[in-house]
Parts: C-alpha cells; sequence; structure tokens
C-alpha cells in the first residue's frame, strides 16, 4: 500500500515537473552592456545563439556560415528555418520555450508592435555603429528594437529575348500606357509568337504576396507622396483606379484564363518565365536563383508603372521588411554572444562572403561592408540607382495586419474571376475601409 | 493475479496517464487561462478578463462560419453513415472479394488530412480547369469539395464500424422476421437498424464531432476563399490567433467557445441516440 502510494506520488511529481518546463522563463534579466569588443578571434564566450531564421531559399547558407563561426570562435550557433509563411507562428511557439531564439526578425512597424516587449535596445552597439545609414534601423521610440540586414528591390523581370522576339526592345517601355500596349500587343499575337505577355498572376497562398502586398505598395506609396505622409490611420485610395488598372493588365494578358488564377502558385509563375512562357514577370532581386536559367544576357527588369507621377524617372520598388532583433528575454551571455555574431557576420571577411555573393545569399547589406554583388538583379537595380531614377520605397510595412492583406487578396481573386465593378468595389472596401478598421484594432 | 495487476497498475498506467497529462490536461488549462489573457507566447501572458470574449462575440466572421460548419456538418453526418451504412449492408452479403473491397474503402482513412486536401485540389482543379473554373472562386464549390473530401474520408472508418455491428446480430432474429412474413424493408427498419442503434450512436457521434472539428482539409483544401466563405470554426480560431496583432487571446476565446459548443452537441447526440438503443 505505502510502495503504491509513492509510486503514484512520484508519476505526479514528474508531471508536475515536466508540465512547469513551459512555465519558467521569468524575462526581465538585462545584460549589464550593450558595448561589445566585437569580432572573430576571442576566446570562447559562454554565450550560444539561436537563430530563428525567415528566409527559406538561405537556410543552408546559414547554416554554414553558423558552423563557421563555431570553428572559429567555439561559440554555438544553431540556426532553423520557419517553413514558408509560418513564421510568425513558429516564432510564436519558439518565443515560449526555455531555450527561445535570441536573434529573430520583425518585418516593420507592424511587426514590432507585435514583438517589442521582446527586442533589445541595441543603440549604440558596434553593429549599430556599422550601419550604412540610420535609415535601415527600426525604431520604437528611443529604443534602436530592430535592423535590417538586407535590401531588396523589386520590379518586372523581363525575359528581353523575348520581347525582342516581340518587336520591342526595353527603351520602348517607359510609362504604364507603353506597358499596356506591349502586353495587349503581345496578347493579340500570342498565337503566332507562341508567348504571354505576363506569367500567371497566382493567387494561391505561395504567390499571391506578389499582389496583396508588393503590388498594393504603389497606391499606397504614391498616395503617401502626395500627402508627404509616412504612414496613415486612414487611407484615401487616392490611386485605386491605377492599381486596378495594372492589375487589369496582369490578369487578362497572362498565360491562363483570369478564372483560374486563384489556383496558380508561385512555381507555376517562375516555371512559365523560365521555360519562356511569358516575357513579364513580377519579382524580385531574391529571385535570382529561380529564374537565371533564362540566361544573364536575356534579363532585364522593368519599374513598376501604374500611371502615376513622373513615369519618365520612377525607379524599382526598394526597400526591406527584414530585421534582426535580439530577444531581451535571453541571459546577459546570450545576448552578448548574439550581438558578436551579427557584428561577425556584416564585417568579417567570411561573414560578408556568405552575405553578399550571389553564390550564397547575394543580398545588399545596409552596412557598410557591403561587397559588390554578383547577383545580376541587384546590379540591374544598382544601375536604376545610378541612373537618377527616384526608387519607390517599401510603404508595406505599414499596412494594418496580415488580415488586411488577406482579406484584400481573397477580394483581387474574386474580381479577377468576374471582372465586375461590384467585385471592384470589394476590392476598393478592402483597400480602404479595411485598413481603418484593422487600423483601429 | 488479481493482486498483482493492483500492485501494479501504477507502472501500466504511469506512462500513458503522464502523457495525457502533458498532452492534454495541462495546455486544455492553460488554454482555459489564457483565453482570459492578453499574450504573444503562451508563458508569457497578462489576464485582461472576459474582453476576449467579447471581442469573439462581435466577430461576424466567426458567427459566419459556425453557420458554414453547421451546414457542413449536417450534409456529411447524412451522407457519411448514409452511404457507410449501405456500404456495409453490401459487403456483408457474401458478395465476392468482400475483403478486398473492405480494405479499399478504408484506406483513405489512412492518409492525413492535409495531404488529402491538396491532392484532392489538384483533382478538382484539374477537373474544373477544362471549364475555365477554379475551386476557390465559388463557395458552392468549396463547399461540396469539402464534403466529397472529408466523405471520401471517413466512409470506410464509419463503414468498418458498422459491419462489425452487422456481424453482431443473431441470425436467428432475421430468420424469424422473414418466417413471419416481414419483407426486406420491413426487416431492415424493425430488426437490423434497432439492433444497430450502438455502433449509429458511435458513427454519429464520430461523423457529428468531425464535422465540427474539421480543419486541415478545410486549410489546404480552400484556406476559406473566397472571402472566407468556405471556412469553417476551426480554421476561424486558426486564422484569429495569427493574422492580427494582439488578437491570439481572442482566438483562445473562440477556441473555449467552440470547445463548450462540440461537447455540448456530443452530449446531446449521445443522449438522443443512446434513448434509442434496445437490449438484445
Amino acid at each position: 500500500m505505502k510502495k503504491r502510494l509513492l509510486t503514484l506520488v512520484l508519476c505526479g511529481v514528474m508531471a508536475l515537473s515536466l508540465a512547469a518546463c513551459g512555465g519558467g522563463n521569468s524575462g526581465g534579466s538585462q545584460p549589464a552592456d550593450s558595448g561589445n569588443s566585437g569580432s572573430g578571434g576571442a576566446p570562447a564566450a559562454s554565450g550560444s545563439v539561436y537563430y530563428l531564421n525567415f528566409k527559406p531559399e538561405q537556410d543552408g547558407d546559414w547554416q554554414e556560415l553558423a558552423k563557421l563561426y563555431t570553428q572559429e570562435t567555439g561559440v554555438e550557433v544553431k540556426v532553423q528555418t520557419a517553413a514558408s509563411g509560418q513564421y510568425e507562428a513558429t516564432l510564436m511557439s519558439e518565443m515560449a520555450k526555455t531555450e527561445a531564439p535570441t536573434l529573430f526578425q520583425v518585418n516593420g512597424p507592424v511587426g514590432l508592435a507585435n514583438w517589442k516587449d521582446y527586442c533589445y535596445d541595441m543603440s549604440g552597439s558596434a553593429l549599430a555603429g556599422e550601419l550604412a545609414s540610420d535609415d535601415f534601423a527600426l525604431m520604437d521610440g528611443s529604443s534602436m528594437s530592430g535592423i535590417a540586414y538586407v535590401i531588396e528591390t523589386y520590379g518586372i523581370i523581363v525575359n528581353t529575348k523575348l520581347l525582342g522576339d516581340a518587336g520591342y526592345t526595353m527603351d520602348d517601355i517607359k510609362s504604364f500606357a507603353d506597358l499596356k500596349k506591349v502586353a495587349e500587343d503581345i496578347t493579340a499575337r500570342s498565337g503566332e509568337l507562341g508567348f504571354a505577355a505576363f506569367t500567371s498572376a497566382g493567387m494561391d497562398g505561395s504567390s499571391d504576396w506578389r499582389f496583396k502586398t508588393h503590388l498594393a505598395n504603389l497606391p499606397i506609396y504614391f498616395e503617401y507622396e502626395a500627402d508627404g505622409i509616412g504612414d496613415t490611420e486612414a487611407i484615401k485610395g487616392t490611386y485605386l483606379d491605377n492599381y486596378r488598372q495594372i492589375w487589369d493588365l496582369y490578369i487578362n494578358n497572362c498565360t491562363c484564363a483570369p478564372t483560374l488564377l486563384s489556383a496558380k502558385t508561385g512555381d507555376d509563375s517562375v516555371a512559365e518565365f523560365v521555360t519562356e512562357q511569358a516575357v513579364f514577370y513580377q519579382n524580385g532581386t531574391w529571385a535570382y536563383g529561380d529564374v537565371a536559367d533564362v540566361g544573364e544576357e536575356n534579363l532585364g527588369m522593368l519599374p513598376i508603372y501604374i500611371g502615376v507621377g513622373d513615369e519618365a524617372n520612377q525607379g524599382l520598388c526598394t526597400g526591406t521588411e527584414n530585421y534582426w532583433c535580439v530577444n531581451k528575454n535571453a541571459s546577459p551571455e546570450d545576448i552578448q554572444a548574439t550581438l558578436d555574431f551579427m557584428y561577425w557576420c556584416v564585417t568579417s571577411d567570411t561573414g560578408l562572403e556568405y552575405l553578399c555573393s550571389g553564390d550564397h545569399m547575394g543580398f545588399v547589406i545596409p552596412f557598410k561592408g557591403n561587397l559588390e554583388s554578383s547577383n545580376l538583379l541587384v546590379n540591374i537595380a544598382n544601375d536604376y540607382v545610378a541612373k537618377g531614377t527616384t526608387s519607390i520605397k517599401w510603404c508595406f510595412p505599414t499596412m494594418p495586419s496580415e488580415e488586411w492583406k488577406n482579406v484584400l487578396g481573397s477580394a483581387l481573386t474574386a474580381y479577377a474571376a468576374d471582372q465586375t465593378d461590384a467585385n471592384w468595389e470589394t476590392v476598393r472596401q478592402a483597400f480602404v475601409d479595411n485598413w481603418a478598421a484593422e487600423k483601429s484594432k | 493475479m488479481e493482486k498483482s495487476i493492483k500492485r501494479y497498475f501504477p507502472i501500466f498506467l504511469g506512462p500513458t496517464f503522464l502523457a495525457f497529462i502533458i498532452g492534454f490536461i495541462v495546455p486544455f488549462l492553460m488554454g482555459l487561462y489564457l483565453s482570459l489573457c492578453d499574450f504573444r507566447t503562451v508563458t508569457d501572458a497578462k489576464f485582461v478578463g472576459f474582453s476576449n470574449f467579447a471581442k469573439a462575440f462581435q466577430d461576424a466572421e466567426f458567427l459566419h462560419a459556425f453557420l458554414f460548419t453547421s451546414a457542413f456538418t449536417v450534409v456529411t453526418v447524412v451522407l457519411i453513415n448514409v452511404i457507410a451504412f449501405a456500404v456495409a449492408m453490401v459487403l456483408t452479403q457474401n458478395v465476392p472479394g468482400t475483403n478486398i473491397f473492405r480494405t479499399t474503402f478504408f484506406m483513405p482513412n489512412l492518409i492525413g488530412g492535409i495531404v488529402l486536401g491538396y491532392i484532392w485540389q489538384l483533382i478538382f482543379n484539374g477537373i474544373l480547369a477544362r471549364y475555365d473554373l477554379a475551386l476557390k472562386i465559388s463557395a458552392k464549390y468549396g463547399f461540396w469539395g469539402l464534403v466529397i473530401v472529408l466523405c471520401w474520408q471517413q466512409i470506410g472508418y464509419m463503414m468498418i464500424i458498422y459491419i462489425a455491428g452487422l456481424q453482431s446480430i443473431p441470425g436467428d432474429l432475421n430468420e424469424a422476421a422473414e418466417i413471419d412474413g416481414a419483407g426486406a424493408w420491413q426487416r431492415l427498419w424493425n430488426v437490423t437498424i434497432p439492433n444497430m442503434m450502438p455502433s449509429i450512436t458511435i458513427c454519429t457521434f464520430l461523423t457529428l464531432t468531425n464535422g465540427f472539428k474539421l480543419f486541415d482539409q478545410n486549410l489546404s483544401l480552400t484556406a476559406g476563399e473566397p472571402m472566407k466563405q468556405t471556412e469553417g470554426l476551426a480554421l476561424n480560431i486558426f486564422n484569429t490567433f495569427y493574422a492580427r496583432v494582439g488578437y491570439q487571446g481572442v482566438g483562445q476565446a473562440k477556441a473555449v467557445v467552440f470547445f463548450i459548443l462540440v461537447v455540448g452537441l456530443g452530449l446531446l447526440q449521445l443522449r438522443m441516440t443512446r434513448s434509442k438503443e434496445v437490449q438484445q
């Protein structure tokens, strides 16, 4: 009898202690000093790094880089990558663990609002000193909560060989009117040419962000510019008609019927572009690896013209939605180790090679040590800047919520299947009315 | 023998009980508490009272999801049970190849919901594409698509339960009825079905709760498109949790409401069908 009782009690204790594992994390531990002595070579520190990576396409490179850092300094670096589209969900569960990520990322002001209580203030750190400009820091009041680690550019990627086959050159397209003329001409002759103007504007979850987020950035950007603001509680939708024009152009001049777009994926679009079924493909510098098969000499990039502003001087869309944040609740040693690792990544030869080289991640980084890129699309983007065009800023980090984007995406899909004014009114509501509603939530 | 069972039961019961506590009881209690909190991660929560529930009930999409799920559950409960019962009847009639049919019909149940959802999405879109249509452009396609997927997945499982039930009905009952001059329909209604009530109770309970809990298939087949019109309750809760800053607590509150709803309905149904069961 006694023994039995003992067994039961032991079982109970085991259960409780396991359950309690999840409940620790009192938080609030602060490291003494944020300044650090920085780069490699130092003897093994006591802390370790756990990086929750956002970009699946760079997972392999981060793993290798982490290994190299461990070899060089003895500090353990664990890199884990969330599945595409699952970053927030993964972060939420990882952060609840005792071994929480010490290094994670947010996508801008809206993402920061969610995680600001977890962000360590990096102002004055050696890493902050390496930033090429303070514009790339994400501030929460006076606290430097995030630091951008990659600058990206998107536009319309062009297969110039096919464009030539259709009888045009890149110089023929300088405005929305030109783009529309060329695209509609290609559509009219697609039977004879054997290709379409645009790749399918897929609205599957793997591709819809190109339109509900990236394309939607243009009307938002131009409205912010016209009003001289950088964020707003209530968007007016001044340039929604232009958004409709470009969306109409995309969906009615692509490789498939507009009713099929809801089922088209990101891979479909890439495949169509690479197998020369279409001339234009809206995407960004990160997609270079996907489209490189077309051949360097056949690749070009156009700004996304929507028929607003000074189109002759319009550049590509350049910005970032990737900000590194350090977990404030990690132990002081881990915070220090994380800051050292980040500093090493953007200053050491190995780190820069991995971050910037086209053979590895191919990033443009907003740090002083940035190397010249071997990513063709990045170089095209640089050419645009060198020509003196005005880059379109990324305003989509100010979008009110994921919910706002999702609702807009659904409305765009419904409109694509049945292009009536009534359905566009739904898009307008999703864009304008829902902006105010979501911002106030 | 009995004594040693008494002595050693904690060893046999312990591990499972422990797993049950860790995997079910603790998360459940945490979930109840979190529904009253504002939180980002589940271990770092601030108590806010019932405001999450207020927000949950103000959400028109939650109501729509409830109606969608209810309609879906009614349709699938009827379809799955009627078809599974019919198939079970056929496969207990000494048809040649009975075992092969039973195995084949049961197999879809071994595939996970997410996989099924994506595979069927390809199938449906492949067919609809011939008419320049796609699954996600109309709520009607989405609804019936989900019905087909769930039926395909569950009919085989319910069929096995029904077959077991049919085989346990003593043959002399039917024989006696036949001698008394009962026709096939009369025998079905007055002999077979009353004797099958325990199986019907189980199958109705399973299909009812599965209909309400539908998640994987919903997520992968339609993801709620178009415009959230095919978003079921479980998917709505999931989306609430992740789609908006600071709405984790509201999603949790919805989950508690959902739990009460499903338990309530399940108990009601058990009570109703149990009362029809007969003793042999």
